[in-house]
């Protein structure tokens, strides 16, 4: 990272903790906020965290390993999880991952060159009476076909 | 003292304890409960486990550990409580109304034998080629539970690298069961925190940040974590191998320091009792090994008093006489490498207050391998040195790159007393049943304020002893020399002592009120490294702090396990053999006079001692790159 995009944002997360006080509530609306606008948190932007809210970088590490929506390393703008548990997968799972993969000449568990899409699974998104399902960034996709996701897929391409 | 709130969790990620009232006789003050067939009267909120420790019923116990925070991790310590629909782990769990436990029936020895085979099949677990074999408390409880199969399965392939990039520290993550005592040490003790559970469910495992090597985090090499995993996942840098390797060499000259707190408590390495000391059997059994010549560290800890000493007299003179801004007080003791790490990791702009003396196992190295050297016509690139120490954050030190000051690396190798512990049982002895033997010569006395180094408040005390003493001319005002108000078991110690009818050189001094705080372990480190921060300890004048809860003597490099009773009769064991030593004040060692008459005649401070006897700090800072 560049000097000047490292100051920005330590300033960044400096005025998104003060809305809280400084306290260590504030972990978790501040890892979505740069998860959001950076699509990852840099170990750099993790140990900034630690410090403005006082904990330790291991801690808050740790938290970002915990939850599935928070990586540290790089990853599209789009992602696109697609439900791999045993309903979604009995109701035609593997047909729409085919689809999705000939469509964007992607596999699961990558990034495309451009940075554009992350394709991954996911386990029970809750969908499992209108499955398959997907979640595209933050919105859900249900009983799709091979046809409806790749018009999906299109639509942020 | 005013202690500023440095707990990292709030009260609502605690497990919930309600406090117990401070009278048990109010009502609702104390819970009737009834173990087993036992009936019981225990303060509201005693925790299950309590209540069964305090009437001798054993529960089973992994994470648990008395000096850290409700875990709940392990569930090996299930019992039966009437009226709840699943077993409930006791550790855990706080009695707030009358309960019925049952600690034993079918049920709960079915779980905690299947808990244990759990735990089994994920612990690469080659117990002959482990280095805790024999003191292991997860072999221990896999025998008391009975397990006698792997029910289900048992995980012979390693599934981490084993991350030997620390000079001190070995982290073999194979060996994990994930009983997180090594997180709770490292975060909620120490203050560190270079330790936490990473990812969820069945990868959760224990990694530092970003999973980057020890050597890299802020580990400040305290080996605290070591002393409290009930496994083999954690473990000290062992150079026996090549201490063995050196004393085979008939060219080489091998020298060994011994320090005191390894002395008061190796004996429980050999089945003793904490708290019996055997410096002069381990004198033998070191002469038996084949070591050349075995050395007091005491020695140096009394040059070091005598150097820190002087340090700060004229530091106190600089800021009082002459008026000097940039001098800076209180002065901070350098006997502990892992407090100096800690420092440099997370206050590296308070390092000048730091005293600029090297530890005593430093000064010895130098020592060794240029006086001694000189003395016994050796030429020092054949000495092999090496320092029993009860750390293993020496091992760090002496792997330092601006440790050199004898133009050889000062001392070769750190052993722990575990190790030497090792050693000796290799060469076939039993330590206890020794014959005693002294120390060699030239450095073969100590003082007895050189011996009290290992305890927290030691420093301070052997000290204030000679400060007090070449200032007023008198001997400190206290029966027998004992400075109570340093010694004990409190975090944070402050005290004070007025100078009064001061010799002629030292009449600046007259009616000052010489101020000095007595911390151990980084937790409390960083309270008063706060307190500093927010200048409230603008009049203090010397600060001692030791990385370990309770000084060395609770030192990384101990015999496992450790807890508070342990690290009391180890500090009561060296406060006795202190007592017995002639010489107790180190200024009137004679053995540190000659030396200093014979090799640095200026005196302490002087430019050969800041040469050889003193050294400069690293800002690491806590940025992990």
């Amino acid at each position: 990272m560049l000097v000047l995009e490292k100051n920005n944002l330590t300033e960044e997360i400096e005025l998104f903790a003060s809305q809280y006080d400084f306290h260590r509530t504030a972990l978790m609306p501040l890892l979505e906020y740069i998860q959001e606008k950076y699509h990852h948190i840099p170990d750099f932007a993790q140990q900034e965290v630690a410090r403005v809210l006082d904990i330790h970088p291991v801690e808050v590490y740790g938290v970002i390993s915990f939850y599935s929506f928070l990586n540290d390393q790089p990853k599209g703008r789009n992602i696109v999880r697609l439900c791999r548990t045993i309903i979604c997968d009995m109701a035609g799972k593997c047909q729409i991952e085919q689809a999705i993969e000939r469509e964007l000449g992607l596999k699961f568990g990558e990034t495309s060159k451009d940075q554009k899409i992350t394709l991954e699974f996911t386990n029970c998104l809750g969908m499992c009476d209108q499955g398959p399902a997907m979640i595209v960034n933050d919105r859900v996709y249900t009983k799709l076909d091979p046809e409806k996701a790749c018009a999906i897929l299109k639509e942020i391409k | 003292m005013k202690h500023l709130k440095t707990s990292r969790a709030p009260i609502s990620q605690k497990a919930y304890v309600p406090s117990a009232p401070e009278n048990v006789d109010t009502i609702g003050g104390t819970v009737t409960v009834q173990i087993n067939s036992k009936t019981m009267t225990v303060p509201f909120g005693t925790t299950i486990l309590e209540a069964c420790r305090m009437s001798d019923i054993y529960i089973p116990t992994l994470c648990a550990h008395e000096d850290l925070g409700i875990g709940g991790h392990c569930r090996l310590c299930l019992v039966d409580v009437e009226g709840m629909r699943t077993l409930q782990a006791s550790c855990a769990f706080p009695i707030t109304a009358p309960l019925k436990v049952k600690t034993s029936t079918i049920a709960v020895r079915k779980a905690r034998k299947h808990i244990m085979e759990l735990l089994l099949s994920e612990h690469v677990g080659e117990c002959y080629a482990c280095v805790k074999n024999g003191n292991c408390e997860l072999q221990d409880l896999a025998k008391e539970m009975g397990v006698d199969s792997y029910m289900f399965g048992h995980d012979n392939v390693s599934k981490y690298p084993v991350d030997r990039s620390s000079y001190s520290v070995i982290r073999d993550m194979d060996k994990c069961v994930n009983c997180r005592r090594c997180v709770r040490t490292c975060i909620d003790l120490q203050e560190v925190g270079c330790l936490e559970a990473i990812g969820r469910g069945a990868e959760t495992h224990i990694d530092t940040f970003m999973a980057k090597p020890l050597a890299e985090v802020v580990c400040i090499n305290c080996g605290q974590c070591i002393n409290r995993c009930p496994t083999g996942a954690l473990y000290a840098n062992d150079p026996s191998d090549e201490i063995w390797r050196a004393i085979e060499d008939p060219t080489k000259h091998v020298v060994i320091q011994t320090a005191p707190s390894p002395r008061a408590a190796i004996g429980e390495e050999f089945g003793l009792e904490p708290g019996i000391s055997l410096t002069k059997e381990l004198n033998t059994a070191i002469k038996r090994i084949g070591f050349d010549k075995v050395f007091d560290t005491n020695f140096t800890a009394d040059l070091t008093i005598m150097e820190e000493g002087t340090e700060l007299l004229t530091r106190i003179k600089k800021a009082v006489v002459d008026g000097d801004e940039s001098v800076k007080l209180p002065q901070f003791t350098s006997c502990s490498p892992g407090w100096v790490k800690y420092i440099e990791h997370f206050y590296p702009e308070y390092l000048d207050h730091l005293s600029s003396a090297k530890s005593p196992q430093q000064m010895f190295g130098t020592i060794i391998k240029t006086f001694y050297a000189e003395q016994a016509g050796i030429d020092p690139k054949d000495i092999v040195s090496v320092a029993l120490m009860p750390c293993s954050a020496k091992k760090f030190e002496c792997n330092r790159p601006e440790m050199d000051a004898s133009g050889y690396k000062d001392v070769d190798y750190g052993l722990t007393a575990r190790e030497m512990a090792m050693m000796i049982k290799e060469a076939g002895m039993k330590l206890p049943s020794l014959p005693k033997s002294d120390f060699d010569n030239p450095f073969g006395l100590g003082s007895g304020a050189g011996l009290i180094f290992g305890a927290t408040g030691g420093v301070m005390e052997a000290a204030l002893r000679t400060v007090y003493e070449l200032v007023t001319g008198r001997e400190v005002p206290f029966e027998k020399l004992r400075i109570e108000a340093v010694r004990g078991f409190e975090g944070v110690k402050q005290s004070s002592v007025v100078l009064e009818n001061v010799v002629p050189d030292w009449s600046f001094l007259e009616g000052v009120e010489l101020k000095f705080i007595v911390a151990h372990g980084t937790a409390n480190a960083k309270k008063v490294m706060e307190l500093l921060k927010a200048g409230e300890l603008y009049d203090v004048h010397f600060i001692e702090i030791m990385a370990c809860p309770g000084g060395c003597l609770g030192g990384g490099g101990q015999p496992v396990p450790t807890n508070e009773k342990i690290r009391k009769a180890r500090a009561k064991a060296i406060y006795a053999e202190e007592e017995t030593l002639p010489v107790r004040k180190s200024h009137e060692n004679s053995h540190v006079a000659e030396f200093y008459a014979k090799f640095i005649p200026e005196g302490p401070c002087s430019h050969k001692s800041h040469e050889l006897l003193h050294t400069h700090y690293t800002k690491r800072g806590k940025f992990i790159l």
